[in-house]
């Protein structure tokens, strides 16, 4: 019989990394979601705590998936001070998942700020496995929530793709945010797409960019959610329902949403402004 | 919008008469598939566009006076490949937002409303009444929420209070969401009847328990939920069929719909329509218009003129 990917299947923690002061990934065994697309995203129940959407993070150990998480809520909080050895549940992978046409893709250019990195590791994995050349930039606040930075300079080791790191305060690469420095790069290469993920107002922005040079781009948006598979429509903006018919949209699709970047549903359904 | 939908037209059959709507307790509608209340009732603009997805109408996730954050997480776990179990909580916006929300409404649309007492109601009918809607769903059977819902709806003289409450406020046909708790549901119905109702649903989810083995840990986080989906099919044409020998006002079938068959089902056991959930988890919003096109396709073999020429036909025997 074929696994149903809506049963929540217990995982063992077996390894984690320290990204940040506030940010770690952990590792565990599950063939289901090793396989996943970049940009699928698990439910992770917290046993007894909560149970919060969160993207695949890469792992370069076969048969193993990962999760990054940064302590923010209750529930992320007590995900964040797991331990080695400690149970999770994970149902999933859901949502559809960044489209790339190896036809149509030879530049591309990804653009993550804080734990929106995440999905855009495992597309920058499967770009390199695939040829395509990326630039991939990297949006902190400070040197020290840099993500990722070495697993990404290790991915683009012998390649002729690039990491590009800003940081609001200058302590690292660029000066600035991660917006800011964007156009100097899009007028040197000739890139065929855009790949945000990230803080809402800041994917606007890229959005408005890739719109005044006719890039195309896919964004993926978070909202509240509590289902995961299309039922209760807590995460919905305008007419689509994130967690089914996104997380990922691209440009048309964005280009109607009157929400995107301006309001955002409360978890009892409420709108509210960013 | 109603009217422009050249899915509408479609649905007319040769004599010009639509072979699939249907009336009852005053309401019209181009098919007898209802969104049923709890799944994506929040938003207008998905409203929209259920209806363009083939709906023939939709009842609202039930509203409260205040806004509800509902449980947290998990609230919704998959029991089977055709069944969930869920503890929302009762989540919504609460009756000032939800009707901001539907403003301007034009698709058929049923309020849902919950409340722990008959006072609750005026306020929340007070925020709907003007507005463009069909009429109201009093949902008395929410099996996990305390005070609201199932243990409203097992005090047989509170249901009466509620309906009189409402039914003196407003001229609006009122459904009332009957579910299996302790109290007949059978003997409920008919004290909703004698209260002066225009029409029930019957079921809500099923008071459930799931547990995760490798840790012995109850899985939803309000530990006791409501199951929904196939598995409670049978118990649901049970009660259509068994309510339907004892009570005239009419009954909405809702619980485990997940193809034209079971909606055929629940009418010839005595529904006048039926409320679909469950299936879209597994089928996505596409699901109502291939249920539409097998009813269209069954009715046409059978060469009915009307869908309601198959109600109660298990009751003959």
């Amino acid at each position: 019989m074929p696994i149903n990917i809506n049963h929540i299947r217990t995982v063992k923690i077996e390894q984690e990394i320290k990204e940040s002061p506030t940010v770690k990934t952990f590792m565990f065994k599950d063939p289901i979601a090793f396989r996943s697309k970049p940009g699928q995203f698990l439910m992770v129940w917290i046993p007894r705590v909560e149970e919060l959407p969160m993207s695949i993070m890469f792992s370069s150990k076969q048969e193993y998936s990962a999760i990054s998480i940064r302590k923010h809520g209750i529930g992320s909080t007590k995900l964040f001070d797991k331990k080695i050895g400690d149970i999770l549940g994970i149902r999933g992978p859901y949502g559809n998942s960044f489209t790339v046409s190896k036809k149509l893709q030879k530049n591309v250019l990804l653009v993550g700020g804080g734990t929106g990195l995440v999905p855009l590791i495992r597309l920058a994995d499967f770009l390199k496995r695939n040829n395509i050349k990326y630039t991939l930039i990297i949006g902190a606040k400070t040197k020290e929530e840099i993500l990722f930075y070495n697993l990404a300079k290790q991915l683009v080791t012998n390649t002729q793709c690039k990491v590009i790191v800003t940081t609001e305060d200058g302590s690292f690469g660029i000066q600035g945010r991660v917006t800011d420095g964007i156009l100097d790069i899009i007028k040197k290469e000739n890139f065929d797409m855009i790949y945000t993920c990230g803080p809402e107002l800041m994917m606007k922005n890229i959005f408005m960019i890739s719109l005044e040079n006719s890039i195309p781009i896919q964004a993926s948006l978070e909202r509240y959610m509590k289902c995961g598979i299309g039922i209760c429509a807590s995460c919905c903006i305008n007419d689509k329902i994130v967690c089914k018919d996104g997380t990922i949209f691209d440009q048309k699709q964005l280009s109607k949403m009157s929400e995107f970047g301006k309001v955002f549903r409360d978890k009892s359904g409420r709108k509210s402004r960013y | 919008m109603r009217d422009t939908s050249t899915f509408y037209y479609q649905q007319k059959n040769s004599t010009g008469s639509d072979i699939l709507s249907i009336d009852f307790a005053g309401i019209n509608l181009r098919n007898p598939l209802l969104l049923a209340s709890g799944f994506l009732g929040i938003s207008q603009e998905i409203f929209n566009r259920l209806y363009r997805s083939g709906i023939g109408g939709i009842v609202s996730k039930s509203i409260s006076i205040d806004p509800m954050e509902g449980y947290k997480g998990p609230t919704i776990i998959s029991t089977n490949e055709k069944s969930y179990l869920n503890a929302i909580g009762l989540s919504n916006p609460g009756a000032e937002a939800f009707s901001e929300e539907i403003s301007n409404n034009l698709t058929p649309l049923i309020v849902s409303l919950v409340g722990s007492s008959e006072k609750d109601f005026p306020t929340l009918i007070k925020k709907f009444d003007s507005l463009n809607i069909l009429g109201y769903e009093i949902n008395l059977s929410c099996p996990h929420v305390a005070k609201m819902g199932m243990e409203v709806g097992d005090d047989p003289n509170l249901v009466t209070k509620i309906i009189r409450t409402v039914k003196n406020i407003t001229k609006k046909p009122v459904i009332i969401k009957v579910g299996v708790g302790s109290t007949d549901v059978v003997q409920l119905a008919k004290t909703i009847q004698d209260s002066g109702a225009d029409a029930i649903t019957a079921i809500n989810s099923i008071r459930a328990m799931a547990i995760n083995i490798e840790t012995g840990m109850p899985i939803l986080s309000n530990k006791i939920g409501g199951l929904s989906g196939a598995s409670i099919k049978p118990v649901g044409i049970r009660c259509v069929y068994e309510i339907t020998k004892k009570v005239d006002i009419p009954v909405i079938g809702c619980g485990g719909i997940f193809s034209w068959e079971d909606v055929i089902e629940y009418i010839q056991a005595g529904a006048c329509a039926v409320e679909i959930g469950s299936v879209i988890g597994n089928k996505g919003i596409n699901i109502f218009q291939q249920i539409t096109r097998g009813l269209l396709k069954y009715l046409n073999k059978k060469g009915y003129k009307n869908i309601m020429e198959v109600h109660k036909l298990a009751h003959k025997y």
